[in-house]
């Protein structure tokens, strides 16, 4: 099987010389599972040299080369996490897409849920203060007797009734 | 000549934006009505020589005038007349003219149309708007300028257009974007001026909505048709990448979203105001951010402009200037402005706050995920990427949330609601939902998939709560239908909701359910997936006006039954020798049929990509539903009733002096 | 409080600033090598000039040396070329890799352009590049006397990266092997 494949890709790599080279590539899986998780891994892998973007949509040399480790480590029965690992010990973080849990990257992975939070804690309060100084509010204004005369009362409720939903 | 014409036309509009800048205010601040009546005739002014200008760079375009710099590195004579005019605003300097245009058209329409509203404000606001053009006009002049000559050796030729970008994606996707983002100066400038004048009543929340409406809902349309471009044009089937550019055009989508809620609030119950000055201010802030990060070379995208530091120092001081000025105003002048209106825990009000501070988290989530590699660079600790499984993972829960809220919030009443009202009306909405949900993923694909069940059922739930109320809002008291009851924008806020729960099918399909292929195919030889087969005849070669192109020939089937020929393209063309590939889709409503050419093998075989998506087309038929929902509302009569308008502004003022 | 509170947004956006502005002398798309620090990975090749020669790890031989990633599609390879002879004639080895290449175009270049290497290893599937997370050419690695790779330069040499990125290294590796000696004298 192997041979085969290998012999495939290097007519492919021959044969595409000068030709701008595609993304698409041919590989025969020897178990259908492979083929998605083939598919998603190179979904979640940045190519080295590009401008953002992933080894599935680049048709750059390094990509090539990349998704054709990742087929052959595939094939050989490694997991997902292990080509991940393959993959950022020689290139680095920056080539994997789904951030890591560690040291720099806390407060990336933490930050929503304590923007989440920090969300919360504002509608509470702003809601609950709002209805505490509602109660105050009432006192001082039957207090300040500011009042619109019934001319002008009138005129406001008929602008008012106009604008509700 | 013309460029020389063009160059000298800009720098007119610059003196009369500088003007703009000056003269009303003194004149507002002084009270000195002649000053004050200057800004509308210096704005069209403004608007007049950034015409010009613009259709001055435009016929160096279409007469093929390689001496101009700006035309030689991004047309050719062979380009098609339609990718000139696009062309025009396709590079860096040309698309910031546009840029300026943009915001004069804006500033323009604003003086049309605001001849009821206090001239003092207006002024103010002119004024506002007046400044921010002056700080891009003086971008493009001084560090882009698009009039630069060759001089006096100019190629006889053009080096063309990018080829990915000669597309009607081109001609429409910019444009639209830009209207949104410089739309947002709007509601920037109307911020302004009401910090300066201390004065931000329901009036002024009904001035404002109806622009950041408009803005808004160009900027919907725009994200749209970016999405739904790079889906067919590049090839490979994506939708959405956060690439950081994408995230630069969503970020003030996604505050304008809050504001336009916001503004609501303020308009009908004067609370919010100084949330909803400081989202009016920070939706224009992200556009501008968005321009920096596009512009700058901060970050690594496919769809950045060449990037130069010297441009993208100008950019932060220009961003720097308005937002610390705005912000810097905002801390002193906005607890002046205090909220008379209360309202209870369980209302209306609650639930739009609630909502926006949803939105405003993902804003910030989303944020942090664009600058998290620049800052980790800036600290010294290494390069990461973040990608799509970031963004998901912590963009979805929060989409989550908001659809629920969504659905209940139109029957919330303002200010005190009755309790025992959503167990009435949407207790069992929610409960067929729950069971809508769970069962969908094993009727549609025979096992559960979490993120499916979530999906369909919050679409579900946000498409029956919403048509629920919408029924009731139209029954009236006699149990007949009035279609009269509701006003206008409540009509646009169904479309709107109804477009995002359309956008959450199209996504959670795609995403789980779609299938792909990358296979040999010899010529004559058939492929098979999800229920569809490709038959794959050989290739043709074709002409194009600037390219030449291998076109495959693929006969698809199902049950037997052809139902379309598609035809993928390599391209070659024939200015930038660069290889393109133009996929071949067949769309339905409930499914796109995608095949993309991949290399040449051996024996006239081919490498070739399917794709069976089903519903995608849904995605843009939502963002359209959002965004003419948003126009809807747009047109609500409130926002155009003239004569109503000046009674009630003479006995609010009246009223106000009271108080 | 409630000043403060509405000084927080200016606060943000200032501290946002900041890192813009750091971020614009930044550059992006500079990437870092996950190898520096770390031992040259095992390998096994045919050399470019003689064809039968097998070359691994155990034949890169030196107090320091550089591992150069070059090949004749390449360019800027070319245009670094004359400072390599320039580099190799000063007494630093230098060990080519010709990345994804044709063995004949290859000799052709060696032999037209001068030969700056001790060998070449024909990496022609670029299985050594890939293990050394070379993503491209020209890349050149420094190696210290104990084989652990110090530096990974992503472009050109020439006379100014060479000086300030290369030399003070090297500097630093003969001091540590000078040390080295020192002690063991002692």
């Amino acid at each position: 099987m192997k041979p085969l494949v290998s012999m495939l890709l290097g007519l492919l790599i021959v044969l595409s010389g000068n030709a701008i080279a595609s993304s698409v590539e041919t590989y025969q899986f020897s178990k259908s599972e492979y083929e998605v998780r083939f598919q998603d891994l190179n979904k979640i892998l940045r190519c080295p040299k590009c401008q953002n973007q992933n080894l599935a949509d680049s048709n750059s040399m390094i990509s090539q080369d990349l998704r054709r480790e990742v087929f052959r480590l595939m094939e050989e029965g490694r997991s997902d996490d292990q080509i991940i690992e393959f993959m950022v010990m020689r290139y680095g973080d920056f080539v994997l897409y789904k951030p890591k849990f560690d040291g720099v990257t806390y407060f990336l992975w933490l930050g929503p849920i304590g923007f989440g939070a920090l969300g919360l804690l504002i509608l509470g309060t702003v809601v609950f203060r709002q209805r505490n100084k509602r109660n105050a509010v009432i006192t001082a204004d039957e207090s300040s007797g500011e009042h619109l005369s019934s001319d002008e009362q009138a005129k406001l409720d008929r602008i008012l009734k106009r604008d509700s939903d | 000549m013309i460029p020389e014409l063009g160059n000298f036309s800009l720098i007119v509009g610059l003196a009369f934006a500088i003007c703009l800048s000056v003269i009303p205010l003194v004149g507002a601040s002084s009270n000195n009505l002649t000053l004050v009546r200057y800004a509308r005739p210096l704005t069209f002014g403004v608007f007049l020589f950034t015409l010009i200008s613009y259709l001055l760079l435009t016929s160096s375009f279409v007469s093929d005038d390689f001496s101009v710099l700006y035309v030689a590195q991004n047309s050719n004579s062979h380009l098609p007349i339609q990718y000139k005019f696009a062309a025009v605003f396709g590079g860096h300097e040309g698309s910031l003219l546009l840029w300026v245009l943009m915001l004069t058209t804006w500033a323009s329409a604003l003086a049309v149309s605001s001849l009821k509203l206090d001239e003092a404000f207006v002024a103010r606001v002119l004024a506002v708007l007046g400044m921010i053009i002056v700080g891009f006009m003086l971008f493009t002049l001084l560090t882009s300028n698009p009039f630069e000559r060759l001089l006096p050796n100019f190629p006889a030729e053009g080096r063309d257009l990018n080829p990915l970008l000669q597309d009607i994606g081109l001609i429409v996707h910019p444009p639209m974007l830009y209207l949104g983002w410089s739309g947002f100066s709007v509601a920037f400038a109307f911020a302004i001026a009401a910090l300066m004048t201390g004065r931000m009543d329901a009036a002024w929340a009904r001035w404002t909505r109806p622009w950041t409406l408009a803005a808004w809902s160009f900027l919907s349309i725009g994200i749209t048709l970016g999405s739904w471009w790079a889906y067919y044009e590049l090839g490979w089937g994506g939708w959405w990448f956060w690439d950081p550019v994408e995230n630069a055009s969503f970020m003030p989508w996604i505050v304008g979203t809050a504001l336009i809620h916001a503004l609501s609030v303020t308009e009908q119950r004067g609370a919010f105001r100084n949330w909803t000055i400081l989202l009016a201010i920070s939706a224009f802030s992200l556009s501008l951010l968005g321009t920096f990060l596009v512009r700058s070379g901060v970050i690594n995208s496919v769809h950045s402009f060449a990037s130069d530091p010297g441009r993208g120092m100008f950019i932060l001081m220009l961003l720097g200037t308005a937002v610390i000025g705005s912000l810097t105003l905002f801390a002193f002048k906005a607890s002046q402005l205090k909220s008379t209106s209360k309202f209870e825990l369980y209302s209306k009000e609650t639930f739009i706050l609630a909502g926006n501070i949803a939105l405003v988290v993902a804003t910030a989530t989303v944020l942090l995920g664009t600058l998290y590699p620049l800052l980790v660079d800036a600290l010294n600790m290494g390069k990461i990427s973040v990608g799509p499984p970031y963004y998901n993972a912590v963009f979805n829960p929060i989409v989550a949330v908001m659809a629920v809220m969504m659905g209940v919030a139109p029957i919330i009443r303002w200010k005190k609601n009755k309790a025992g009202t959503f167990r009435k009306e949407l207790g069992l909405v929610a409960l067929a939902s729950i069971v809508f949900g769970i069962a969908f993923p094993f009727v549609y694909g025979g096992e559960f998939i979490t993120w499916v069940a979530v999906g369909m059922g919050l679409a579900f739930w946000l498409i029956t709560a919403t048509l629920k109320n919408a029924k009731t809002t139209v029954t009236n008291a006699q149990g007949k239908i009035d279609l009269s009851r509701p006003n206008q924008s409540y009509w646009g806020m169904v479309v709107s909701h109804l477009g995002i729960a359309t956008a959450i099918i199209g996504a959670t399909m795609v995403s789980f359910y779609e299938t792909q292929l990358d296979i040999r195919m010899d010529v004559g030889s058939k492929v098979t997936l999800s229920g569809y087969e490709f038959a794959f005849d050989g290739m043709k070669d074709v002409e194009g006006p600037n390219y030449t192109a291998k076109q495959g020939q693929f006969r698809v089937f199902q049950d037997g039954q052809q139902i379309t020929l598609l035809q993928p393209e390599r391209r070659i063309y024939r200015v930038q020798t660069m290889g393109m590939t133009e996929a071949g889709i067949d769309s339905t409503l409930t499914r796109d049929l995608f095949v993309a050419l991949g290399d040449p093998l051996d024996n006239e075989a081919w490498a070739v990509r399917v794709y069976v998506k089903p519903f995608i087309n849904l995605l843009w038929i939502a963002g359209a539903l959002v965004a003419f929902g948003g126009f809807i509302c747009m047109g609500d009569r409130r926002y155009r009733a003239k004569k109503v308008a000046e009674t009630e502004q003479q006995t609010i003022e009246t009223v106000a002096a009271r108080v | 409080m409630k000043r403060f509170i509405l000084f927080l947004p200016l606060i943000l956006f200032l501290v946002l600033g900041a890192f813009l502005y750091k971020g614009l002398f930044l550059n992006p798309k500079a990437m870092p090598s996950a190898l520096e620090g770390k031992p040259v990975p095992e390998f096994k090749l045919l050399t470019v000039t003689k064809g039968d020669r097998i070359v691994t790890k155990a034949d890169l031989l030196g107090d320091y040396y550089l591992m150069n990633v070059w090949a004749t599609w390449c360019p800027s390879c070319k245009a670094e070329h004359p400072y390599l002879l320039d580099i190799a004639r000063s007494g630093v080895p230098i060990y080519g890799i010709n990345y994804k290449d044709e063995r004949a175009e290859a000799t052709k270049w060696l032999t037209t352009y001068q030969d700056p290497y001790k060998f070449s290893a024909f990496d022609v599937n670029g299985e050594l590049g890939l293990n050394l997370g070379v993503y491209g050419a020209p890349e050149t690695f420094l190696v210290d006397h104990k084989g652990i790779i110090r530096l990974r330069y992503a472009g050109v040499i020439n006379a100014n990266s060479w000086g300030s990125k290369f030399v003070p290294l090297i500097n630093d590796i003969k001091s540590e092997i000078a040390e080295l000696a020192g002690d063991s004298e002692s």
